[in-house]
């Protein structure tokens, strides 16, 4: 009798606890993410069903949107009061994201400890004026990718250190009748365009803006602009790359009809998978080239992060998401889709297996990453130069007067 | 009953549409133009007035003129293209033959698909590398290499009018198809005992039966492409060097990606003004033929 009371509190003890947990449970927050490249929808949930797993108490609701839409949606949201808690972005919007007040500034969450351990080059993903506005995810730099079979059969032993080399590789190619027009990159009027200039803006030790006004027309950023137009003037470079993004830049390649490649981490995986890519196993690829006597090598900062914006009401909920997802445990699992970003899992085994060679290239990418400028003018600026960069490539204007109004019109 | 009570009761019945009505038209316009006269931005402070600076600015860009020049040209010549395919497509479809209903089940499967599809079947069709339109075209011996239609300044605004042409002219062929049927059909027997050629036929006995309905039809789709915007952001986002850049497109950079709600405003109300100036043209001309046809 005793025992079956006993039994029966226990379990009236047992609901009450559950109703308890109940009535505590199910903070919802929502969450904005990209539909491509990088760590993939199907990805992210599964990242996110593992954080509901250790957090049943916190129910996060997933948006998806594709890269061009990300930024329009974020403001519009939080124009309108708000709806998301936890929102990806991109490198080029804290500036403008902080002075707007979209996003919370979240120096005091970030621990000594975990400053330290992260890469210092990702660390500028998500700063602006000495304050931390989220957490670096996606970790990520324009990589040079070659088709070892082409270069083999035109006789050349090593890839590209310069970007002169580049073109006199591309030329002998070209000569050997291998391929027609040997280089691919994502010109078309939009920020692919801007990654790649921003890469070449790098090599030539330019720069975008000095005391807060344009510095690009001059020096490194004219020289990176011409040698676009020298590029796509000579036919070494495929013609229709003014109208390419990324995905055609990689198709491209995975059909075997680019020997030379611009693009981020997610087509090395991707181009070695022989259900999608003609070239599986040709595969090369090593830090953007750099220029004689100025750099080894060039890189542009393409990193994302995740923050939390100011309409949020469960910002502590948020930032434990955030956590999660940007944990080493969490990025490791999934580090065939996008490198980390701790500095010690690039001495994981787990993480390098398979992919030695992309290590290898980012190990020096990721160290000499280029920011695009922080400005909150930073969209009128890039469709300024996005204007330039088609305008010269098209022969209607030269190089320097292209960059000149690009100037003007930059809204600094 | 009364006349009086008749009015109140009609203006009861309407009282619930008009204040929806006044929600989500009249007080978003209103608001619209209080902003432009601001310098607002898409977040954070309200702005200050600025009076008509925005407008001032706005007219005098370069920029301005160059889209406002492209977006006249791309309505203009899609719907004049529409048009008259639109109506030699009715002629046919009006004739007996066998497959008559299938073929008008097919043509308005454009019309009907979301322009988002549309336009990336386009940006398929049209691709560099891969795109069927180079492929047939270098098959037939029409042009000797693959060519980068929407990456020239030359083609890629014929280029998206192709597009729309192929989304737009089904609905100008339903509404001409509808008033076919109309014409009654001993009106055509008897011009034909007169001995009237096809020419002369469409032109004198036809034709004033379709006035009316193409109008409707031109109208609407002016308005439509003068405000196009979905087709060409997925399929070149207003370049090559901004040669396919429209008013619309100008509208969401200005508020959007720029983040300045005040000039987008003003922008939004220069462009509402000129199609309801089209507009207003459109029913005075339709008003002159209507009244000259009967």
């Amino acid at each position: 009798m005793l025992k079956s009371l006993n039994k029966t509190l226990l379990g009236a003890a047992l609901i009450g606890v559950s109703f308890a947990s109940d009535a505590f449970a199910e903070t919802t927050i929502n969450a904005l993410f990209m539909a491509q490249a990088a760590y993939s929808e199907a990805d992210v949930r599964a990242m996110t069903d593992a954080f509901s797993k250790a957090n049943p108490d916190i129910k996060v609701n997933l948006e998806f949107v594709p890269y061009e839409g990300l930024h329009d949606k974020t403001v519009l949201a939080q124009g309108s009061g708000g709806g998301y808690d936890v929102v990806l972005f991109d490198v080029i919007w804290p500036a403008e994201y902080a002075t707007n007040k979209v996003l919370v500034d979240v120096s005091s969450r970030i621990s000594d400890d975990t400053k330290k351990s992260v890469l210092p080059g990702a660390w500028t993903t998500v700063q602006y004026d000495g304050k931390y506005y989220g957490m670096p995810w996606i970790l990520d730099t324009k990589y040079l990718f070659y088709n070892k079979e082409i270069l083999d059969k035109a006789g050349i032993k090593m890839p590209p250190k310069t970007w002169d080399e580049l073109n006199e590789q591309a030329k002998i190619i070209k000569d050997k009748g291998l391929l027609a027009t040997p280089i691919a990159w994502s010109w078309s009027q939009a920020e692919a365009a801007i990654c790649d200039y921003a890469t070449l803006v790098s090599a030539y030790k330019g720069d975008f803006i000095k005391d807060g006004k344009p510095d690009f027309q001059t020096g490194g950023g004219l020289d990176a602009l011409k040698y676009m137009v020298t590029s796509y003037k000579s036919g070494l470079t495929n013609p229709n790359s003014k109208e390419f993004l990324e995905e055609d830049v990689r198709k491209v390649f995975e059909n075997g009809d680019a020997a030379f490649a611009l693009n981020w981490t997610y087509m090395y995986n991707m181009a070695n998978d022989p259900k999608d890519s003609k070239v599986a196993g040709k595969v090369g690829v090593v830090p953007a080239p750099g220029v004689a006597g100025k750099s080894e090598a060039s890189a542009v900062n393409g990193s994302m992060g995740l923050g939390i914006t100011s309409a949020s009401k469960h910002p502590d909920e948020a930032w434990k998401y955030i956590s999660f997802m940007t944990s080493q445990a969490t990025q490791n699992q999934y580090a065939k889709l996008s490198l980390p970003i701790w500095a010690s899992s690039y001495s994981d085994p787990a993480v390098t297996k398979g992919q030695e060679e992309l290590i290898a290239a980012a190990k020096v990418g990721l160290a000499a990453m280029y920011p695009r400028p922080t400005t909150p003018k930073y969209q009128e600026l890039s469709t300024a130069l996005q204007q330039a960069i088609q305008e010269s490539l098209l022969g209607q204007s030269s190089p320097e007067d292209a960059l000149k109004s690009a100037a003007d019109n930059s809204g600094l | 009953m009364s006349g009086t009570s008749m009015t109140t009761r009609a203006w009861l019945l309407m009282l619930p549409l008009l204040v929806v009505m006044i929600a989500v038209i009249g007080w978003p316009l209103v608001d619209t133009v209080g902003l432009s006269f601001t310098d607002a931005k898409l977040v954070g402070t309200g702005g200050n007035f600025v009076g008509i600076d925005n407008y001032a600015k706005m007219l005098a860009n370069s920029n301005f003129q160059r889209t406002l020049i492209t977006t006249a040209w791309f309505a203009i010549v899609s719907v004049a293209a529409e048009m008259v395919l639109g109506v030699l497509a009715a002629l046919l479809l009006n004739q007996n033959f066998k497959g008559r209903g299938v073929l008008r089940a097919l043509m308005i499967l454009p019309w009907a698909l979301p322009t988002v599809v549309n336009a990336t079947l386009w940006r398929l069709i049209y691709n560099p590398e891969y795109g069927a339109l180079n492929a047939a075209l270098t098959q037939l011996g029409l042009v000797d290499a693959y060519r980068s239609w929407l990456g020239e300044p030359g083609t890629a605004l014929t280029a998206l009018i192709v597009a729309d042409c192929w989304k737009n002219f089904p609905l100008v062929a339903l509404i001409a198809l509808a008033a076919l049927q109309a014409v009654p059909r001993d009106i055509t027997a008897a011009s034909l005992v007169d001995g009237a050629g096809p020419f002369k036929r469409f032109r004198f006995v036809i034709l004033p039966y379709l006035v009316g309905p193409l109008m409707v039809a031109l109208v609407l789709r002016t308005i439509e492409a003068f405000k196009v915007f979905d087709i060409i952001w997925v399929m070149t986002r207003g370049g090559p060097a901004n040669s396919t850049r429209t008013l619309s497109i100008l509208v969401y950079q200005e508020a959007f990606s720029f983040q300045r709600a005040g000039s987008g405003a003003s922008l939004a109300l220069i462009v509402t003004l000129l199609v309801t100036l089209l507009a207003a043209a459109y029913a005075a001309l339709v008003r002159k033929t209507a009244g000259s046809a009967t």
